[in-house]
């Protein structure tokens, strides 16, 4: 019994409930965020040490025993990944402090981007599948709401698209939950993957996980990602970076989870398939990346690209090239948020985001420009920035398992991908000035801080790689061994 | 006044009160029978639906002036701390126990705190269903 898991669901859960109590005042909802967003890293840290001590930690929510009760299960992935989004959520936030509108925060903008965490975690942490889909909705829904929150024409535009991609995503998930349930007659994940592994993945099975697949394709971005360039453009910076670093992430932990503790039996259908999505996945991201001009729609395909590599390791489901994914995982989930808000600072100083009308920036933000050079490396994965690492693990791995082909999509996508980020580089900072005086100072300065600690973090990823190795390679030990998983939920002491 | 509206608001004063009690009783049967916090409080918000369709917007507000976004907020925050007591008495998040007392009037009573738990999912799903129906009902301000 370890209480501590269900911290980071429920103090930004009760953070945000306690704001609404006090819709005008501003400043006291930014000092609750923060600090209830430092309280659940500094929670998040306490059970990643709990966990590299102890093992993967259980909580049998109202004392009910798995498989009865419902289970949350913080293993090495699920706390990490707790950690850094949780993490993700306050820079947005500080960035948000002075990038959006009066309106917006009145309107709960605080208390959304709380909910949303809650979901994050709560995703993160759950045991039980049916409760990964209570936890998706939970962050979908505020996902709505920030993403409609200001009303402008193409806010709700695009809200309208992304609301009906995720209602029906989310049906055939709960389609594909009832599917599940009437085969194996269990939703706890520990339960399912004891279940299958004993009467094995037949055909109706591995079906099953194809509609699962493509329920978290729709989420994630991976292949079915035809929604997510526009939607991502349409809100504020600061959110838009939040949905950039958090949502398609949980989309790709939920593959993670369910490839390789559930399905796994039959990984020449199913992994197979995940492997070709990537690489269309990549190679269109980065088609996109580098046809469009608008800084908005650049940095989405950039989610796209990053979203294929992930995968990319995911599908090959060895010790290696899991550990890999989920360093990149973790590290693109920084550089995203760091692109982002950059990105969202040049939009907010030139008052557009039509890469042609910019120049010559790098005069009046210095800092901003380097900030942004060393946030496009960290993309494209540039020792010593934190994205090297993780690439050279998966590309290692391709390799060697065989998978030249994809591998060599992989480097050529990351060229383009420096060359997309580098185009907005080389035509917002270099060349003559258009600003005029007044502008100058104007605007963007909010996203040095953010920008400042975000690459502090990247650099220090990249250069203390074998520290954060040895965590990343104890989640991915029980990735490729379920049954480690399975006995901490049972409490079986094998 | 229209004519028509005696009927209503008269067979309204009454039906309130009754599906007002009816929706408490269901609250406190949810422990050991069908009933709970979700039924209570749809049915609670039913007889407040039922007041605001006879009289105005404006006169329920004067009579039951409660915030509704802040009732369900409220709400969330009962039965999460409900669940934190866990905390204090080292048993798993959301456990519950239950007792028997004597009371005044009662006799011997369960208390469970289960009943809290749901007392604050009462206080959500009003506030939650009376946002939306008021949100929508409302005109442009």
């Amino acid at each position: 019994m370890s209480n501590v898991l269900i911290l980071p669901i429920i103090i930004p859960l009760l953070t945000g409930m306690v704001m609404i109590f006090f819709r005008r005042r501003i400043r006291l909802q930014q000092w609750l965020t923060v600090v209830s967003m430092l309280l659940t890293i500094g929670i998040s840290i306490v059970i990643i040490q709990q966990i590299s001590h102890q093992g993967i930690l259980v909580l049998d929510v109202g004392g009910w025993q798995a498989p009865y009760g419902i289970s949350l299960v913080g293993d090495m992935l699920s706390a990490l990944l707790v950690l850094v989004a949780t993490f993700i959520s306050l820079i947005c936030t500080l960035f948000a402090f002075g990038s959006t509108d009066n309106d917006h925060k009145v309107h709960f903008v605080y208390p959304y981007i709380l909910l949303l965490l809650c979901g994050v975690n709560g995703s993160f942490l759950t045991g039980d599948i049916f409760n990964l889909f209570v936890f998706f909705e939970v962050m979908l829904i505020s996902s709505y709401v920030l993403l409609a929150l200001g009303g402008k024409k193409i806010q709700l535009r695009e809200s309208i698209k992304y609301v009906i991609i995720n209602v029906i995503s989310s049906t055939l998930f709960v389609i594909a939950i009832a599917y599940l349930y009437s085969i194996t007659g269990t939703l706890n994940m520990a339960h399912l993957s004891e279940r299958i592994a004993t009467i094995g993945q037949d055909g109706l099975l591995t079906t099953v996980s194809l509609l699962f697949l493509t329920v978290f394709a729709l989420k994630s971005g991976l292949f079915l990602f035809f929604w997510l360039p526009s939607s991502y453009s349409a809100p504020p910076p600061a959110i838009a970076a939040l949905f950039a670093a958090l949502l398609t992430k949980v989309g790709i932990y939920a593959i993670m989870r369910t490839f390789t503790l559930i399905f796994y039996h039959q990984p020449e259908i199913t992994h197979t398939i995940i492997l070709c999505m990537a690489t269309i996945t990549m190679i269109l991201g980065a088609l996109g990346a580098i046809s469009h001009w608008q800084i908005k729609k650049i940095l989405a395909y950039n989610v796209v690209v990053a979203v294929g590599f992930i995968l990319f390791g995911v599908g090959m489901a060895t010790l290696d090239s899991l550990t890999g994914a989920l360093f990149y995982l973790l590290n693109d989930m920084l550089a995203k948020a760091l692109i982002f808000i950059l990105g969202g600072a040049i939009i907010s100083i030139f008052g557009t985001d039509k890469l042609r009308n910019f120049s010559g920036l790098i005069l009046f933000r210095p800092s901003l420009g380097w900030l942004f050079f060393i946030a496009s490396l960290a993309l494209a994965g540039v020792p010593p920035l934190s994205g090297f690492v993780g690439k050279v693990i998966i590309l290692k791995e391709g390799v060697q398992e065989g998978h030249l082909i994809m591998s060599v999509i992989g480097i050529i996508t990351s060229l383009l991908v420096l060359y997309s980020v580098m185009k907005i580089f080389i035509h917002s900072f270099w060349g003559e000035t258009l600003l005029i005086e007044g502008e100058q100072k104007a605007t963007g300065t909010n996203a040095l801080l953010p920008g400042y600690i975000l690459v502090t973090l990247i650099i220090g990823m990249g250069l203390g790689a074998e520290w954060v190795l040895s965590y990343v390679e104890q989640a991915a030990e029980v990735m490729t061994n379920p049954s480690i998983y399975i006995d901490a939920v049972f409490k079986r002491n094998s | 006044m229209k004519f028509t509206d005696v009927f209503l608001q008269t067979s309204t004063k009454i039906l309130v009160f009754i599906i007002m009690t009816f929706s408490i009783f269901i609250l406190f049967a949810g422990h050991h029978n069908p009933g709970g916090g979700f039924i209570g409080g749809l049915i609670t918000s039913s007889a407040l639906v039922l007041l605001y369709i006879t009289f105005d917007l404006q006169t329920v507000r004067d009579i039951i002036p409660v915030d509704f976004n802040q009732l369900a907020a409220g709400g969330v925050i009962v039965s999460v701390l409900t669940g934190t007591a866990s905390f204090l008495f080292h048993v798993p998040f959301l456990t519950q126990t239950f007792t028997y007392v004597d009371l005044p009037l009662l006799g011997n009573t369960e208390l469970a705190s289960a009943v809290i738990f749901d007392l604050g999912v009462y206080m959500t799903v009003i506030g939650t269903t009376m946002t939306i129906i008021t949100s929508i009902s409302e005109d442009e301000k």
